[in-house]
């Protein structure tokens, strides 16, 4: 073998040196996608949150499955004797009411599964709301900057100001309760946040050589926005996602809890521990210790996750959110 | 510093002013004004009757009468008055500011020792037992709705307490503090635990990510080698540069909180802002709606010029201007 040939391999294949060797095949060819996902595979708190959401999910989808097997209906009351005392107080658990009744006579059971229906709709949809206006804010503010930037980002600041709940109460008693208005007052208030890391984001990168060779290459704001910074914040905006679930499943059972959320009869966990304020004094615990206990489970399997999801895919941790 | 506090002042005076026209743009849209007339004259009234108590209330005059006329009262310090109390806004909300800020203060001492303090002992061990026992306390805490526990602690510590002959604790309502000191408190410690321990996970956490970042700092090392003791490294050059996102965090809690902790008063049954928040806005009285949100405003406005001028006292680096 000639010396020329080994400069040649040498000038052809700069390589890694022995020590990075190992580390390096194992994310050779490997996108940042592929990394994230292999790394909240390997966590096995996340991976135990994710069956957890399963069956929750699970659990809301054949709600009806679970009514017909216990053969109660979710709205279904059950005069006294069987569903309430005789001086009308709710039943605990038995055979025929596994987590109890109500003080209405109904299963509690059958509606924590149609309440999961609620919560989960309004976790997933209100949080794809809020961040969807949110990034496309932060990126409208951050891209062009200027005046657009100073006045986006002053409403953004304004809208922080506002305490949610205050705001959230009066936007849904002026417009009337309802999941539809819930969603989409949970969606539009919460939005500022997300609104504020995407700037800071867009703002780092869109300097970068990348977008200017893509404008010089005659790109307009609407590609340069969408298909060349977009895609290089989407990390940051799947983190700040998974941690935003539970904090708007917990806005929609906080407001139903205060009574401006689900209207009954509608099976709903946060007006079900409302409810259950007037009779835990008579011993009747189940009904509030039960529905709390599908909102917990629920709202700390989510930020498991969503902790998981931020060591995987943001390796800067913390910083996001400090 | 002066300017600084001009500039800032000026800023919230533009913020209180969008909020008051927000608020008033709100219930104006919805069907507020007009049931308040017909709900106040009652169900039996003639539509002359609920005209004229709407003409008393002036709200068959134009949205921006209703307006000027509020803001010209509240120039001379005048909230106005409750549609449904015989009471003025003011006086509504003297009475209930004082729980709302026992509730606030008491639960805040205790969730900024509980949050820095197991921050910083998970920080300074990091990764044995205490901090995987503290972080899992915080994500448990973290994840817990705020009437969930607060009604969760009244079922055990109210209620199964109290039928074991152990009366600890009221089920609700609020004693003054200038009644019956012993009362206050006792009736306080619940709400005060419940608020505390929500809002002390996220102090757990930040002061943990904090410290970790500080104690890795060249100037720590430095204190180390120059033989102090270690609970001097920790508590006077760590954990005071670590302080500043705390402060931050602390300083923008308590000003929302002062607003009316929502939540935590209606589980208790305590008369403060937010729970006269929520019973207002129920009733679509307009006037105490305003006077709630004005004051809450004003309370997260100050709290951050107020975090903002602190900034200066404990970092020698930062400078107003």
């Amino acid at each position: 073998m000639s010396l020329s040939s080994n400069a040649a391999t040498a000038l052809a294949e700069p390589a890694a040196p022995v020590a990075e060797g190992e580390a390096a095949k194992k994310i050779e060819g490997k996108s940042p996608w592929r990394l994230g996902y292999e790394r909240l595979r390997r966590d096995r708190a996340a991976m135990i949150s994710v069956a957890v959401i399963v069956l929750i999910v699970l659990m809301a989808i054949f709600a009806p499955v679970i009514a017909a097997i216990v053969g109660h209906g979710p709205n279904e009351q059950f005069p006294a004797p069987i569903g309430v005392t005789v001086d009308g107080q709710p039943l605990g658990p038995s055979a025929t009411f596994l987590l109890g009744t109500d003080t209405l006579g109904r299963d509690v059971l059958v509606r924590i599964a149609y309440g999961a229906r609620i919560s989960l709709i309004v976790g997933f949809v209100a949080t794809i709301i809020t961040v969807a206006i949110g990034a496309a804010v932060g990126l409208a503010a951050a891209y062009f900057g200027g005046l657009v930037d100073s006045s986006l980002a002053r409403l953004m600041d304004w809208l922080l100001a506002i305490p949610f709940l205050l705001l959230a109460i009066s936007l849904v008693s002026v417009i009337g309760p309802g999941l539809t208005v819930l969603i989409i007052v949970i969606g539009f208030l919460g939005w500022a946040s997300v609104g504020r890391i995407v700037r800071g984001q867009v703002l780092s990168i869109k300097e970068k050589e990348y977008v200017e060779a893509a404008r010089s290459l005659g790109a307009g704001p609407w590609r340069i926005m969408f298909i060349d910074i977009l895609p290089n914040v989407i990390a940051p905006i799947i983190v700040y996602t998974s941690l935003l679930i539970p904090v708007t499943i917990v806005a929609e059972a906080s407001l139903s809890f205060l009574g401006v959320g689900i209207p009954p009869p509608t099976a709903d966990w946060g007006q079900m521990i409302a409810d259950s304020q007037s009779v835990y004094q008579y011993g009747a615990w189940w009904y509030l210790v039960f529905p709390s206990l599908a909102l917990l489970i629920t709202t700390l399997a989510f930020n498991i996750l969503g902790d998981g999801v931020r060591d995987a895919f943001d390796p800067r941790g913390d910083q996001l959110f400090v | 510093m002066a300017r600084f506090l001009v500039r800032r002042i000026f800023e919230g005076l533009i913020v209180l002013w969008l909020v008051t026209v927000g608020v008033f743009i709100i219930f104006y849209i919805g069907p507020g004004p007009k049931g308040v007339a017909r709900a106040l004259a009652g169900k039996q009234a003639t539509p002359e009757v609920v005209a004229a108590v709407s003409h008393r209330l002036l709200l068959d005059r134009p949205i921006w009468v209703q307006y000027g006329h509020f803001v010209w009262l509240l120039l001379h310090g005048n909230l106005g008055y409750s549609f449904y109390h015989d009471q003025s806004v003011n006086s509504i909300l003297a009475a209930a500011f004082p729980i709302t800020f026992s509730l606030v203060l008491g639960a805040a001492i205790l969730w900024i020792v509980m949050g820095v303090l197991s921050g910083v002992v998970s920080a300074v061990r990091a990764r044995s037992l205490a901090d995987r026992t503290f972080t899992l306390l915080a994500l448990l805490f973290y994840s817990m709705p705020t009437f969930v526990l607060g009604l969760l602690f009244l079922l055990v510590f109210y209620y199964e307490f109290t039928i074991h002959g152990l009366a600890l604790f009221p089920g609700s309502g609020y004693t003054p503090f200038t009644t019956n000191p012993f009362e206050w408190f006792r009736g306080l410690i619940l709400p005060w635990f419940t608020l505390a321990l929500v809002s002390a996970a996220t102090y757990t956490r930040l002061t943990r990510g904090s410290m970790l970042d500080v104690m890795g700092e060249d100037y720590i090392r430095t204190a180390r080698a120059k033989g102090l003791s270690e609970r001097r490294v920790i508590f006077r050059h760590s954990l005071r540069a670590a302080l500043t996102p705390i402060v931050t965090q602390f300083g923008l809690d308590v000003g929302l909180l002062l607003g009316g902790a929502i939540i935590t008063e209606v589980v208790f049954g305590l008369p403060g802002l937010g729970f006269t928040t929520v019973q207002a806005i129920t009733q679509e009285d307009l006037p105490v709606i305003i006077g709630v949100v004005i004051v809450a405003s004003v309370a997260v406005v100050v709290a951050n010029i107020v975090v903002d001028a602190f900034y200066a006292v404990l970092d020698p680096r930062v400078r107003l201007h």
